[in-house]
C-alpha cells in the first residue's frame, strides 16, 4: 500500500479525504460526498460551467489547458450522445497522483464524471483506468456499484425525474500511447492505441463519434471541490492564471518521496528541500526533471521557480503531469537520457516515421554512446535528429522523446563530451542487456 | 449477440462476458477487458481464446490478433503463476530498480521474460508502473509491491512460493 505523506505547507482540498476510508460510500457521504453534484442538478449547466471558468482550474494531465473552457466548446445540440472520459491510464513515468486519488477518493472521480455529464449534457461517462491498476479499477468499480445502489447513479439520479446518468468503468492492458486522448478514444473502441487526426477535436467528435469531454482522472476529481468551495475562492488559492492545488509526486533522490498537494505557484525548489525533505543522504543535487519524463531537465541552479504552468513553461521546461524527479550528483546524464529514450522507443505506436525512426535511432546512437563507443558527431547528430522530430509527428509523443532529449544536451553537453573521455559514474545503474553489450559497432 | 455455444472459459467468466459486451454503445469495446480477463483466467491469450472472442464480439481473428500485439500485457505464450514485473523506468530506477531486477534474476535463475521450471515465476523488466513515489517498486501479477530491498523481495518471493503471497485478480 502507498504510504501517505504529509507536510505543513500543504493545502488539503482534493487530497483531504485521503486516509480517512472515503472509499467507503458512507464515509464519503459524511465528508460533504455528492454534495457537489446535487448542487450542480439544482442550478444547471451554465452555473457549473461558470464556476469552473472562475476556478482557473487547467488540466492536471499535462498540457494544462483550462477546464472550463473545454467543457464550453461541447455543442449545446448534438445528434449523436455526448460522452464524459476520464482518462486514468497515468502512465508518463514519475507520475502516480491519480493511482492515490482511486485508492482514497474513487467517489470524488465519479462524482466528478456526472458535474462534467450535466456541464456538458451527456448521460454517460468511462472511467478508464490502465491495465496494471487492476485493485484500483476493483476499488472503484464497486464505488461505481455503491453509487448506482443508493440511486445516485443510472435512471432519475437524486429522485430527479429526467436525470440519467450511467458509468462504465473500462481497463487498458499496458501502453502509455493509450494517454493520448484520441488513442485513448481508440481503445475504448477496442481498437490498437493508434491516434486521431486532429481537427476534428473530441469535443466535436470523440468517442463513437459524438462529442466528448476527456479529462484527467485528478482535473474530474477536482470538479466537486471546486462547486462546494465555489470557483473564485478555489482560484485564490492558486497563483495567476493557475487556479487551485495540484498533487506533485516527488520522487527520486529526496528524503521523504510521496504524493504532496501544494498550492500552483509553490516554488519548486521548496518543494524538494522542505516538503519532501531535501536531497537524500544529504547529498549535492544535480538535476531535477520537473512535471514527468518528457519534461526537459532542470539544472540545480534552476529550481527557483513557481510550480504553475506559465512559470514552467517562462523557465524552459513543463509542469507536465506534476511528478518531480529529483537526480543527485551521482547520476551519469548520459545513462539517465538512455533511460528516458528507452522508454519512449519502447511507447512510439509506430504509426509515423518520425516518431518510430526517431526514437529507435535515438535509443541506437545512445545505446552505443553509453558503451564507451561514442564520438563527438554523435552528440550533435542526437541533437539533429531529436530536432527533427519537433512538431513532425502525428501525436505529441514524439515531441515527448524529444524535448527532454534535447535538454539533456543542451544543459549537460560537457558531460557527453566528458563521457568520450572516460569519466563516467562509479556505478552504473543500467543492466537491461539490450542496452549494453548489444549494439557495440 | 452471438451465441457462444461451447465456451472455453468458466461459468463466471462467460457471465461475466455475456454482461460485458451489452455496457458499450458498440460491442468491440469490450475487447481489450475480454482479452486481459481471459488471459487472467487461461493464464495467456491462447487460438481459443482469440477464437472465442472474436466469435463473441463478431470480429475477424485477425482483427482480435491486431489489437492483441499492441498492448505489452497481453501475451500469447504462458508466464509464470506469479508474474514479477520490476520497474526500472527513472524513479525507480534511481532509488534501486536496476538491483532488484538482478536480484530477482539471481533469485529466480530466469531472465527478462523467462519462466521458471516449476513454472512457478516469470519475470519481467516493464515501464513505469505509476508506483514511483514509493520506489523501487514491482508487480507481482496485478498486486504492487513498494519500497523494495533485496531481503524484502525475498520474502514477498518466498510467501508466493509457499501460496502465501497477495493475489489480485
Ligand atoms: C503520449 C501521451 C500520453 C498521455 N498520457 C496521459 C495520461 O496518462 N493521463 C492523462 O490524463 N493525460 C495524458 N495525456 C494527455 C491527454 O492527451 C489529454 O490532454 C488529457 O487527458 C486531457 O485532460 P486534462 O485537460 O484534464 O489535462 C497524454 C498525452 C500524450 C501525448
Ligand atoms: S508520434 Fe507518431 S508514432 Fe509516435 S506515438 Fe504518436 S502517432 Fe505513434
Ligand atoms: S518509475 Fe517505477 S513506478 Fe514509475
Amino acid at each position: 500500500m502507498p504510504t501517505l505523506v504529509s507536510h505543513p505547507d500543504e493545502v488539503k482540498i482534493i487530497s483531504r479525504r485521503f486516509g480517512a476510508g472515503a472509499a467507503d460510500i458512507e464515509k464519503y457521504l459524511e465528508l460533504d460526498g455528492y454534495k457537489a453534484v446535487q448542487m450542480a442538478i439544482e442550478k444547471g449547466a451554465e452555473w457549473v460551467i461558470n464556476e469552473m471558468k472562475a476556478s482557473g482550474l487547467r488540466g492536471r494531465g499535462g498540457a494544462g489547458f483550462p477546464t472550463g473552457m473545454k467543457w464550453s466548446f461541447v455543442p449545446k445540440q448534438s445528434e449523436k450522445p455526448k460522452y464524459v472520459l476520464v482518462n486514468g491510464d497515468e502512465s508518463e513515468p514519475g507520475t502516480c497522483k491519480d493511482h492515490v486519488i482511486f485508492l482514497h477518493d474513487p467517489h470524488s472521480v465519479i462524482e466528478g464524471t456526472m458535474i462534467a455529464g450535466l456541464a456538458i449534457g451527456a448521460k454517460m461517462g468511462f472511467i478508464y483506468l490502465r491495465g496494471e491498476y487492476r485493485y484500483l479499477l476493483n476499488i472503484v468499480e464497486k464505488a461505481v456499484a455503491d453509487a448506482y445502489a443508493k440511486g445516485f447513479l443510472g435512471k432519475n439520479i437524486f429522485g430527479k425525474e429526467g436525470v440519467d446518468f450511467d458509468i462504465v468503468t473500462q481497463t487498458g492492458a499496458g501502453a502509455y500511447e493509450v494517454g493520448e486522448e484520441s488513442a485513448l478514444m481508440e481503445s475504448l473502441e477496442g481498437k490498437r492505441g493508434v491516434p486521431r487526426i486532429k481537427p476534428p477535436f473530441p469535443a466535436v467528435v470523440g468517442l463513437y463519434g459524438g462529442p466528448t469531454v476527456i479529462n484527467n482522472a485528478e482535473t474530474i476529481a477536482s470538479a466537486p471541490h471546486i462547486l462546494l468551495m465555489g470557483g473564485e475562492p478555489y482560484a485564490k488559492v492558486g497563483s495567476e492564471r493557475n487556479g487551485g492545488t495540484r498533487l506533485f509526486g516527488i520522487s527520486g533522490h529526496v528524503e521523504r518521496p510521496g504524493v504532496y498537494e501544494l498550492p500552483m505557484g509553490y516554488n519548486l525548489k521548496k518543494a524538494i528541500y522542505e516538503v519532501a525533505g531535501g536531497v537524500k543522504g544529504g547529498r549535492k543535487l544535480k538535476a531535477v526533471v520537473p512535471g514527468g519524463s518528457s519534461c526537459p531537465v532542470l539544472k540545480a541552479d534552476e529550481l527557483d521557480v513557481g510550480l504553475d504552468f506559465d512559470q514552467m513553461g517562462k523557465a524552459g521546461t513543463m509542469l507536465g503531469s506534476g511528478g518531480i524527479v529529483v537526480l543527485d550528483e551521482t547520476v551519469s546524464m548520459v545513462e539517465f537520457a538512455l533511460r528516458t529514450i528507452k522508454f519512449y522507443q519502447h511507447e512510439s505506436c509506430g504509426w509515423c516515421i518520425p516518431c518510430r525512426e526517431g526514437t529507435d535511432w535515438l535509443k541506437k546512437t545512445l545505446t552505443r554512446f553509453y558503451n564507451g563507443y561514442g564520438n563527438k558527431k554523435d552528440i550533435a547528430n542526437i541533437q539533429y535528429l531529436a530536432e527533427n522530430m519537433m512538431g513532425r509527428t502525428f501525436c505529441p509523443l514524439g515531441d515527448a522523446a524529444a524535448m527532454p532529449t534535447l535538454g539533456f544536451i543542451k544543459k549537460f553537453r560537457e558531460e557527453f563530451e566528458e563521457y568520450l573521455e572516460g569519466h563516467r559514474t562509479e556505478k552504473a545503474l543500467i543492466t537491461t542487456e539490450e542496452l549494453i553489450g548489444a549494439a557495440h559497432h | 449477440m452471438s451465441a457462444v455455444t461451447n465456451t472455453i472459459f468458466s461459468p463466471e467468466l462467460a457471465a461475466r462476458f455475456d454482461k460485458l459486451v451489452t455496457l458499450y454503445p458498440v460491442k468491440r469495446s469490450a475487447l481489450i477487458p475480454m482479452l486481459l480477463y481471459a488471459q487472467d483466467e487461461v493464464g495467456y491469450v491462447s487460438d481459443a481464446v482469440v477464437h472465442e472472442i472474436a466469435q463473441r464480439l463478431d470480429l475477424f481473428e485477425l482483427d482480435v490478433r491486431n489489437v492483441l500485439s499492441y498492448y505489452s500485457m497481453l501475451r500469447t505464450k504462458p508466464a509464470g503463476k506469479y508474474n514479477v514485473q520490476v520497474c526500472t523506468n527513472i524513479s525507480c530506477m534511481l532509488r534501486g530498480g536496476y538491483e532488484i531486477l538482478d536480484h530477482c534474476k539471481a533469485k529466480l535463475g530466469i531472465g527478462h521474460k523467462e519462466v521458471t521450471s516449476d513454472k512457478l515465476f516469470s519475470l519481467e523488466e516493464v515501464e513505469c508502473i505509476g508506483a514511483c513515489c514509493w520506489a523501487p517498486a514491482m508487480q507481482v501479477n496485478y498486486d504492487f509491491h513498494e519500497d523494495l530491498t533485496p531481503a524484502k523481495v525475498d520474502q514477498i518471493l518466498d510467501d508466493y512460493a509457499a501460496g502465501r503471497g497477495k493475489d489480485v485478480k
